[in-house]
């Protein structure tokens, strides 16, 4: 058991969260306030290698590891939520392409993730009755020669608008989830229609969308993985995606926990400090008991999935907890705050917000349940 | 970074999961039905250099890392939280303090047999005023020439009506509060040390504790542990270890509620399939899983940071803190899947939820162990 970071690893840490606490705090609240896609700082940030951080240097990555990206994603969210969805999908777009594409796909796509070209990658699964389960989906891909056409809807698709890469998934074959297909669409091509933008509860800077697809033609080489292979190609990058939401759930979770310290050590009551009273300390620790349970099983995943060894309990594990323990942290700071936890001149609200989808996107909490308890009773069969 | 065992402790866990499977988990109900300590599984622990894992083989211990020693008590609690709880006590509070604050003669006479596991030793810091307010100290202990004299009483004291000998914390200098408190090693059959009966207890009642009694008990100069007054400190930093140990037993606890509603949630059938296929069933077990897997990582956590020697106190305390809640929280939903059978002597699972109660309170509160974690997080 070793529970120190490498140089690199802390390189690109540090790398993360000079930039985040520099460029990318100061402006949160704003992007929340005024619904502002940060475009921006994505571009930027792509070219501190934030955008590929566990992908080979031959594309454009940091080729830093999946441990490396998880600390850097916990930098990022801390600062802002929102920002941090951005380069999580974008993270998964290109290692799903780097996993399971074609040569001629990972030269021609990765570089445009990762170097900030594309802004951001889009994970095109979710439809409006299509989410836990994504067999349901009715998005249709029709083989018309040397080419796709692909014609349905989407729904939910963070940065879809901003996209230049979309990894879209639609029906090649029968029912169920054996008749999927997962296929790369580039941003503005005919026929992709980009629909209403969602007013969403939090993470307001992000973007997110619906998709509409009529008669989008695209070339043969555009499909990812073999054909019917879409539903293991998104369940394989949703493995990886948890530890990205896990993530973002931590650095939620400490800049929640930060302001909450530093507020009870400001706000007097009764004549002292909040912090000073019992009641506020048992919610303090409970709130860094949380965090660090986060933290440890969010880094657990990563080190698993980095030595390339099964990870998939570990990472619904990490991704059940850290989002629900976010949910519980972000509460408290709010009741630390009192009122003034329920204003938006205070960030706490802002991060209950952007906490409370968590438990929602890239597997439900109700998901991860059902794959831990799978996982277990398969490990008591063995 | 990994959070993998290294094969020494992988081979430590093999060998305490095959000793709890065969000498601990079919004896553990009868011995918690008739609060029969468990003389024969003490004595096949110390054999196995259990009853001192991290102390030098020079002293009759394992020579172990503290690693070892959680991966142990919670194999070891998973077949038995009783037995568990008496290597906690010896290894942890006993033995911990005299190997990092004993002299060589200390060692010798009041290390070296309780490592290896041939005498048994308690921790008396608790008194029937002063729990968790430990500076609190009523019991005295005053200098009359080569010895102290101690009166006072001590309470809840595990091991106590077995032990050979205690590390017991009296006040040397009222005045000075607890840096006034200082920490004794005493025989158990110097005259003046007295025992009342064991207390009877809701859950662990094959380990035993008790109330003691020193009355002008007087005890060796050279017997003192530490320096005059260094008392609290001793006891601070001992419990910080403690609290590995005890997280480390809720956790083998919870193991053994998990692991059985595991298992009877595929012999039990409703509705005409095994209850484990009904979701509600499906998100205990889950749960149940995460939260054993989230409370190892905190005591392996805080047991590496004891290894390196660096400051662990909030980890030891989180760990603690989780891991007992967390037990609690496994073993009443284990109970939960079982239904009537969970309430029934018949099966464990009732007897988890008992055994798993105490370790809320004992080696510090959960209400202390959040003192302890909030005045890390607000001391800058």
């Amino acid at each position: 058991m070793d529970l120190e970071l490498n140089e690199t690893q802390r390189l690109i840490r540090d790398t993360a969260r000079d930039y985040a606490r520099e460029k990318i705090a100061p402006n949160a609240r704003t992007h929340d306030r005024e619904e502002k896609f940060p475009k921006d700082l994505i571009v930027e940030m792509a070219g501190l290698g934030l955008m590929g951080v566990n992908i080979p240097a031959a594309y454009g990555g940091a080729e830093a590891g999946a441990v490396a990206y998880a600390l850097a994603l916990m930098e990022i969210s801390e600062a802002c939520a929102s920002t941090a969805v951005t380069m999580a999908v974008t993270n998964m777009c290109a290692e799903l392409i780097n996993l399971t594409g074609t040569e001629a796909q990972r030269a021609r796509y990765i570089p445009r993730l990762t170097s900030g070209e594309a802004v951001a990658g889009a994970f095109a699964l979710s439809e409006a009755h299509a989410g836990s389960d994504p067999g349901a989906m009715l998005t249709t891909a029709v083989r018309k020669g040397d080419s796709w056409v692909i014609n349905g809807s989407k729904q939910w698709i963070s940065h879809g608008a901003y996209s230049g890469v979309l990894v879209v998934w639609a029906r090649t074959g029968g029912p169920g989830n054996k008749g999927i297909s997962a296929f790369i669409v580039e941003g503005g091509e005919e026929g992709l229609h980009i629909g209403r933008h969602e007013d969403k509860m939090g993470l307001r800077g992000s973007h997110t969308a619906s998709l509409t697809f009529e008669d989008l033609t695209i070339p043969a080489d555009r499909l990812l993985g073999k054909e019917g292979d879409g539903f293991k190609l998104a369940m394989q990058a949703l493995d990886g995606g948890r530890i990205g939401i896990a993530s973002q759930a931590v650095g939620v979770s400490r800049a929640a926990l930060s302001a909450s310290i530093r507020y009870a050590k400001d706000r007097h009551a009764f004549g002292k400090p909040i912090a000073d009273f019992g009641a506020i300390r048992q919610f303090l620790a409970n709130m860094k008991t949380d965090l660090a349970i986060a933290e440890l099983l969010c880094l657990r995943a990563a080190t698993l999935k980095e030595a390339k060894r099964p990870f998939s309990r570990e990472a619904s594990m990490a991704k059940l907890f850290a989002s629900e323990a976010s949910e519980r942290i972000c509460d408290r700071a709010i009741q630390i705050h009192g009122g003034y936890g329920y204003i938006d001149e205070f960030p706490v609200e802002r991060h209950y917000r952007d906490a409370r989808v968590q438990q929602i996107y890239e597997g439900t909490s109700e998901i991860q349940r059902l794959v831990i308890a799978r996982e277990t009773f398969r490990a008591f069969a063995d | 970074m990994n959070f993998e065992l290294t094969d020494v402790q992988r081979e430590i866990q093999r060998m305490t999961r095959e000793f709890a499977a065969r000498e601990l988990i079919p004896n553990a109900r009868k011995w918690d039905e008739e609060h029969a300590f468990p003389t024969e599984a003490v004595k096949q622990l110390g054999e196995l250099g259990l009853m001192g894992v991290a102390v030098p083989e020079a002293w009759g211990g394992a020579g172990l890392d503290h690693v070892c020693y959680a991966v142990a008590m919670e194999e070891i609690s998973r077949g038995c939280a009783s037995t568990g709880v008496i290597m906690s006590v010896n290894n942890s509070l006993y033995c911990d303090p005299i190997n990092r604050y004993g002299t060589d003669a200390q060692k010798k006479e009041f290390l070296e047999p309780y490592a290896s596991g041939r005498k048994l030793g308690c921790f008396g810091l608790t008194e029937p005023e002063a729990g968790s307010d430990a500076a609190a100290q009523q019991t005295t202990a005053v200098r009359d020439g080569d010895f102290y004299v101690l009166n006072g009483s001590k309470n809840w004291i595990t091991n106590g009506p077995k032990a050979d000998a205690i590390v017991v914390f009296a006040m040397t200098d009222k005045s000075k509060g607890n840096r006034g408190i200082s920490a004794f090693i005493v025989p158990t059959d110097t005259p003046g040390f007295i025992r009342q009966a064991p207390d009877k207890k809701m859950g662990i009642t094959a380990a035993h504790s008790c109330t003691l009694y020193f009355e002008d008990c007087r005890v060796p100069a050279a017997n003192l542990l530490g320096k005059e007054g260094e008392g609290f400190k001793v006891a601070m930093s001992t419990l910080d270890g403690g609290r590995i140990g005890i997280a480390a037993q809720a956790l083998g606890i919870a193991r053994a509620a998990f692991e059985e509603a595991v298992r009877y949630s595929g012999e039990r059938k409703t509705f005409g399939k095994p209850i484990r296929e009904h979701q509600a069933i499906q998100f205990m077990i889950a749960d149940m899983a995460t939260e054993i897997d989230a409370g190892r990582l905190l005591v392996h956590q805080a047991a590496v940071l004891k290894d390196q020697g660096k400051r662990m106190s909030t980890e030891s305390a989180m760990a603690k803190l989780y891991c007992s809640e967390m037990a609690s929280r496994v073993a009443n939903k284990a109970l939960q899947v079982h239904g009537g059978m969970g309430y029934s002597k018949e099966m464990d699972a009732e007897r988890h939820v008992r055994d798993a109660r105490i370790t809320e309170i004992y080696e510090g509160t959960s209400e202390i162990q959040r003192i302890v974690i909030a005045a890390s997080l607000l001391k800058d």
